[in-house]
């Protein structure tokens, strides 16, 4: 290796670079979205889980449940229309564990560290690596839906625009959710745990396949359960907005997880408390 | 003093004591190699350093900045080549380097021309299009090193960098590193192998959370390093 010693050392009279919070968020925004356009298959793996759900379990089950007319439809609808709100929400449960895998891997491979170790405050790290994610699965949200559009399931134009702010909301909750869970995680091994003990469970403890009323006439108890689920909330603020409404407790209980999820994630990366100081 | 100050760090694992009121000045300009068998504490100084977590007691000072009380300007003033690799494999060269550089708050052309002459220094110019997943194990450190030295920090921290290294790509790039001591910056280089120590540099030998030797390398080693050492850490033992 031929190399020439040059100076390195800053003149006493050079002003070194200060951290610019919005260039590492810029940065670190390109970086996923390079990330993610480089693995090919991350959008056909993550579109394929919802779309089974739609073509065959959706059209298996469409005779057998009758749904009645709930907020915010106005009429009866079919279950593949009721279940493609929930397969979005899905899709961004999913991204946001994924996003928490990839942290942890990130943290035994070692970029979290190269990111940790940048001279700027860690909760906006943090946030910058949350809006990173959640950015991918908003966009894989909409390639979904527009996939759902192609095979017949229309919602109104307006409602696609009013969806984004509700999307966003909630791939923000699920993404901080991540973040809580990977500063827990001691191992990526541990990861099957996360998909038995938070996925599933969230994910069918919720509205997202059936609406709450059918769950409390098989148990009153579980149908309490699913209310208190956040991710229900987020299902719901995805199907409202889709049709340009607002739902205030959907709202609420969503932006209420989001801050909590997020405070603790900080909490848990914490250099002084949480999860990096108990592990060399 | 503007180099790396540590002073009486001590820190536990639960009821393990990893490290043991360490103290260390490493003044600037001076390649001062950290030397100790494995498990001796080196990692956990490190993690303690680049502030991944914080001591239980003691305190760090990196170029005059008090790393709990100014932990952004010390962690500027830092230059940190990790033990494990922290490249982007997916991305290029360039992108892993530009992305290094917007953390420390450069873009645009000034970030572009500064990643270029870190790999021009390094001798890896022409590979800034290559994917970094190409690169051999030699290449990728001389890459982390010239990506720790764009922002152009006073202290150089290395972890045990040579790590699974093929011979003549560890003597190069230990090589390089003196060179870099050599027109002023302050290095801190953890190992566990002696043939990287240089007789006239500053050693520290760390052997289970406290520093057994601290000064010339020539004068604690003497004909020979490396059976000094063994008998220190066997007689520590």
């Amino acid at each position: 290796m031929s190399v020439d010693a040059v100076s390195i050392a800053p003149p006493e009279t050079e002003r070194l670079p200060r951290a610019r919070p919005f260039v590492a968020l810029v940065a670190i925004l390109q970086r996923e979205a390079l990330r993610f356009l480089g693995q090919k298959g991350r959008l056909v793996a993550a579109l394929v889980r919802p779309l089974v759900w739609l073509f065959v379990f959706a059209a298996g089950f469409r005779a057998a449940l009758g749904l009645s007319i709930t907020p915010p439809y106005q009429t009866y609808v079919t279950y593949e229309i009721y279940i493609v709100p929930g397969l979005t929400g899905m899709i961004l449960l999913f991204n946001g564990m994924q996003s928490s895998l990839s942290l942890v891997y990130d943290r035994e491979m070692g970029s979290m560290r190269l990111l940790l170790t940048a001279p700027l405050p860690r909760w906006w790290l943090l946030f910058c690596r949350l809006l990173a994610g959640s950015l991918i699965s908003i966009l894989q949200a909409y390639a979904f839906l527009a996939i759902a559009w192609l095979y017949g399931i229309r919602f109104p134009w307006i409602g696609y625009v009013t969806a984004l702010p509700a999307l966003a909301l909630a791939a923000l909750m699920l993404g901080a959710l991540g973040l809580l869970l990977s500063s827990l995680i001691r191992q990526l091994e541990n990861f099957a745990g996360v998909m038995n003990f938070v996925i599933f469970p969230m994910f069918f403890l919720s509205s997202a396949l059936y609406p709450l009323w059918k769950m409390a006439e098989a148990s009153p108890f579980l149908r309490d359960l699913c209310a208190a689920n956040p991710f229900t909330h987020a299902v719901e603020l995805i199907r409202f907005a889709l049709y340009a409404k607002g739902n205030l407790l959907a709202f609420g209980v969503t932006t209420g997880a989001f801050v909590l999820f997020a405070a603790a994630a900080v909490w848990g990366y914490d250099p002084a408390r949480g999860f990096t100081a108990r592990k060399a | 003093m503007a180099g790396l100050k540590i002073e009486g760090i001590t820190h536990d694992w639960g009821a393990r004591r990893a490290l043991d009121t360490v103290t260390l000045a490493v003044e600037p300009g001076r390649f001062c190699a950290l030397l100790g068998p494995n498990g001796a504490g080196k990692s956990t100084l490190f993690g303690l350093l680049t502030r991944l977590f914080v001591p239980q007691s003691g305190r760090i000072e990196v170029a005059g900045h008090d790393l709990a009380r100014e932990p952004r300007a010390a962690l500027t003033q830092m230059g940190v080549v990790f033990q494990s690799s922290t490249l982007d494999l997916d991305l290029t060269v360039r992108r892993n380097l530009l992305y290094f550089a917007a953390l420390h708050g450069l873009s645009g052309k000034d970030a572009e021309h500064r990643a270029m002459a870190a790999l021009e220094r390094l001798g890896m110019a022409e590979r800034a299009g290559e994917r970094a997943g190409a690169l051999n194990g030699g290449h990728r450190r001389r890459m982390e090193i010239a990506r720790a030295l764009i922002h152009r920090p006073k202290v150089l921290l290395l972890d045990e960098p040579t790590v699974g290294l093929d011979a003549a790509s560890r003597a190069a790039i230990v090589s390089h590193v003196h060179d870099l001591a050599t027109d002023g910056l302050t290095v801190l280089w953890a190992t566990h192998l002696v043939d990287e120590v240089h007789a006239d540099d500053r050693l520290a030998i760390l052997h289970r959370g406290r520093i057994l030797a601290d000064g010339e390398a020539g004068v604690i080693g003497g004909d020979n390093l490396s059976t000094r050492f063994l008998s220190m850490t066997k007689e520590a033992a």
